[in-house]
């Protein structure tokens, strides 16, 4: 009874699919308020004072004074207040709550707030301050630029991205005697756990989260909950009712973070056959008004900046600053597909200026096994750079339609990139994340604080489980992520569920085979009682890391990946729409062949959006467009087809050797997209490549002005 | 107001300008037409008025009055498994809008029927890949292959449209 390897259907799929899983705004409390929050609506300055313009009665109103404890957002820095007390740093800080039993009511409630504006930071490049620096080091870099024939520069831009998750922000927080329980679309129960005790100085067990089934997440759920979980349940406790706080959708794009707009420049040597000597990479990263996860999302853009490509001397300084807009957070790739963007758009350049093939220049520097990356790790015999390239390349007919395209309104570009797997450097060994598999009389339960939020958490899970005890995979239950009954796993993010908690199961599993010594779970249960074994995680051996030199293994492995994107421009409106992508990863075992394509698929359309469609415009600091009439984010129509292939080098130490695949798909089209355009002549070096964009690029003749050729 | 619900006749007491959505989950219960947006974009509250799929949220209930109102509830057919089997299905928020608005599409539609019938349901997850190989058909769409790279990193060198080594098939 294999389960491993097969797509075996999700299992909440036909739940979802006849409409009978249950939504945070599906569910419904006797007695239960809605919530609305009041927010600041000026970029930066100081709150003096608030004043309710209608009839308190019926109303429960909170402000920073009912914080009970710490009025702080607890996560890296503890520097986000959950309500204004004085300072304003972005427009859209929440300043009072309001419930109320009837929605109209509580809509048409107005409140006028008296505030003392000042000059707002806004330019990243003229921010006073940063929320992190960090500088990674290998080899001379002097040396490195001397031995270059060519050295060729470049600065890259990538714009803000909103998640648009289909399901919005939203929680229902029903108070108790001394505690709360708040139910909500979320991915880490835990990060709101800990918020929650941090804000109500409640005892942690009489604090309880339960995820309700997520309509999408993709980093936008991971911190932002927090808030909104903190907000309801203050209103909860005040009120003493249950209180639904669901954002509507242009509350949820103009408040809620987005990904982190990018700066980055590179000056990189090379030798004229094409051997790349030296990489100086500079990051820049806009994180908005409050710190949230920037230092960590910094941390892997910076770790993915060189792409993955082979140098003797490299540099990358980076820094993450802050500016008075809406904080900038989670989202799919963190990082890496900024500085992937960067990366391989300069290596499309650097192969132009040399007069080599873009696939030829890659084939020469990718990283192979034993190669060791700008951190100092040695990589292992699953690195496959090569592979990936060579089928993307084979599959896609690159290169005759690569000759055969050029001078016409048909383009096509590739991009080669990869993907590190689980928490960066320490990350994991400081989470200790913990899973349980919990024996039952005709199988097991799953106890793991990780979410389903539509990536197949569930379904690839059971699979681990059912694999290792030889049972079918219907004898696997998973339970709800609950923090009352469920061990905290650490958060469902940076493509780390499968691997790492996959991992923790599987070696739950085989500890329960072993205790069972043959018999069928029912008689284990009959004979010696329950049985429930929990693992913690524990770094594979070998495995070093320093976080204040950045030298060590940043990550336990990395999946890797290729993306050829066709397009096609049309001369009259200069749109550019793309045809097709074919997509190659390498992800080690794919434990649910169709789920995990799903994830290629799905970030491959997400990475497209950001490629030509999807741009936060800010004025002033606030979200001019934050509707889907004009954010837009590709439909059905825009979504070329997406032809997947799926490359197995088993990681030694995965569950059956699988890796992390969510976040690497995000990283290819934006630099595939930008290579395919620039292969019809247009020098495109930011996102998103709109009409407008293309026109400027048109108008414009910059090839190869940043470019010099030093004298040897 | 009368109106038909999913075959049968309802009288339901609600402001004739509230949201067919608002009524449809609040007043009927059924809570299977989800709201994404508010504003007609994204279709995650599409449902059938006499057979034509509308976004609920755009619909006020005195529109319904008299006609037939179809929702995922009362949807029946083959398509509901073959969204699943084929991982048209993942957060699941959209599935019931996309579904509904396939109701109108007729047997054996091509891909391009399918993506200009679906171009106003918003799916954040999928690509729409699964969605349109549910609905068109497996081949109407690339079908994902997973194949094994050779040993360090290195692959048996791939020849182009060989299915051999396709290894697992995608079906349970």
């Amino acid at each position: 009874m294999r389960s491993v390897g097969r797509s075996v259907p999700r299992k909440e799929g036909l739940a979802k699919a006849q409409g009978r899983a249950r939504y945070v705004d599906d569910l419904r409390f006797p007695g239960m308020l809605y919530g609305r929050t009041i927010r600041t609506a000026i970029p930066c300055g100081e709150l003096l004072a608030v004043r309710l313009d209608f009839d308190p009665a019926g109303f429960t109103v909170v402000d920073h004074r009912d914080v009970p404890s710490r009025n702080v957002v607890a996560l890296i820095q503890d520097d986000q207040p959950f309500l204004v007390e004085r300072e304003i740093r972005h427009a859209e800080e929440p300043v009072l709550l309001l419930a109320h039993e009837d929605r109209d009511t509580l809509r048409s409630a107005s409140v006028h707030l008296d505030c003392r504006p000042s000059e707002p930071v806004l330019d990243p490049e003229r921010a006073r301050r940063a929320f992190k620096e960090i500088a990674i080091e290998k080899g001379n870099l002097a040396r490195g630029f001397a031995e270059a024939d060519v050295v060729v520069e470049g600065e890259y831009r990538t714009g803000r991205q909103e998640h648009v998750y289909i399901e919005p922000q939203g929680v229902i927080a029903v108070p108790g005697a001394g505690s709360v329980t708040v139910y909500g679309s979320l991915q880490c129960p835990y990060y709101v756990h800990k918020a929650l005790v941090a804000l109500l100085g409640l005892p942690p067990e009489q604090v309880r989260v339960v995820q309700t089934e997520t309509g999408g997440g993709f980093g936008g759920k991971e911190e932002y909950p927090s808030i909104v979980a903190g907000h309801a349940a203050l209103l909860a406790l005040k009120s003493g009712r249950p209180v639904k706080l669901v954002y509507d959708r242009l509350e949820d794009m103009a408040a809620t973070t987005k990904r982190h707009p990018s700066i980055v420049r590179h000056r990189t040597g090379v030798t004229r056959d094409g051997r790349i000597t030296a990489m100086e990479i500079d990051v820049l990263l806009d994180g908005g008004a409050y710190c949230t996860l920037s230092p960590v999302v910094l941390s892997r853009g910076c770790l993915h900046a060189t792409g993955p490509y082979r140098c003797d001397n490299v540099r990358v300084r980076g820094r993450v600053v802050m500016t008075n807009t809406p904080p900038s957070g989670a989202f799919r790739g963190f990082g890496a597909p900024q500085t992937v963007f960067a990366a391989e758009v300069q290596m499309d350049r650097v192969a132009e200026r040399l007069g080599v093939d873009p696939a030829a220049m890659r084939e020469r520097n990718a990283l192979r096994p034993g190669d060791t990356m700008a951190t100092g790790q040695r990589l292992g015999a699953d690195a496959s750079a090569l592979a990936v390239l060579r089928e993307a390349v084979g599959r896609s007919d690159f290169h005759r339609k690569r000759r055969a395209w050029t001078g016409t309104n048909r383009g096509i570009g590739l991009s080669l990139f990869f993907h590190g797997a689980g928490f960066t450097g320490s990350g994991e060994v400081t989470l200790a994340s913990r899973a349980s598999l919990e024996l039952l009389p005709r199988g097991a339960r799953v106890l793991v604080g990780s979410t389903e939020m539509g990536q197949g958490t569930r379904t690839t899970l059971a699979q681990i489980v059912a694999e290792t005890l030889s049972l079918p995979i219907e004898r696997i239950e998973v339970a709800d992520p609950d923090t009352a009954r469920v061990p905290d796993s650490g958060p469902t993010v940076a493509s780390r569920t499968c691997m790492v908690v996959g991992g923790l199961l599987k070696a739950c599993a085989e500890e329960m085979k072993g205790r069972l010594g043959g018999l069928s779970p029912s008689a284990y249960l009959r004979r010696h009682g329950p049985l429930t074994v929990t693992k913690r995680y524990e770094a594979p051996p070998g495995t070093a890391w320093d976080d204040s030199t950045y030298r060590g293994d940043a990550y336990g492995t990395y999946g890797w990946g290729c993306d050829v994107a066709e397009v096609e421009l049309d001369p009259v409106t200069y749109d550019v729409r793309p045809t097709r992508v074919t997509a190659v990863v390498e992800i080690g075992r794919a434990v649910n062949p169709l789920l995990a394509a799903g994830q290629v698929e799905g970030g491959t359309a997400q990475g497209l959006g950001w490629a030509l469609l999807e741009e936060v415009v800010l004025r002033e600091g606030r979200m001019a467009n934050a509707q889907l009439t004009n954010y837009m984010v590709p439909t059905t129509l825009d979504t070329p087809p997406i032809d997947v292939t799926i490359l197995e080098s088993p990681y030694r130490q995965g569950p059956f050797g699988a890796k992390g695949v969510g976040e690497m798909p995000m990283s290819g089209p934006g630099p595939a997209v930008a290579n395919a355009v620039r292969h019809l002549g247009l020098d495109a070096r930011s996102l998103p490549i709109t009409p407008e964009r293309v026109l400027e690029c048109a108008s414009s003749s910059t090839a190869g002005e940043e470019t010099s050729t030093r004298p040897r | 107001m009368r109106f038909v619900l999913n075959g049968r006749r309802r009288d339901v007491d609600a402001a004739p300008l509230k949201r067919l959505l608002d009524v449809l989950r609040e007043d009927c219960g059924l809570t299977g037409t989800k709201e994404g947006c508010g504003e007609g974009e994204c279709g995650a509250c599409t449902v059938l008025v006499d057979g034509a799929p509308v976004n609920s949220c755009l619909v006020p209930f005195a529109h319904v009055r008299g006609r037939a109102v179809t929702t995922i509830e009362g949807l029946r057919g083959r398509r509901t498994g073959a969204v699943v089997r084929e991982g048209g299905t993942q957060c699941g928020i959209c599935t019931p809008g996309v579904l509904m608005a396939a109701a109108s599409l007729g047997p054996r539609p091509s891909a391009a029927r399918v993506r200009v019938a679906l171009a106003g349901n918003l799916c954040r997850c999928t690509g729409y890949a699964g969605i349109v190989r549910a609905l068109a058909g497996a081949r109407a769409v690339p079908r994902p292959r997973v194949r094994r790279a050779g040993p360090s990193g290195r692959e048996r060198t791939p020849r182009r449209g060989a299915r051999r080594g396709a290894a697992r098939p995608a079906k349970a």
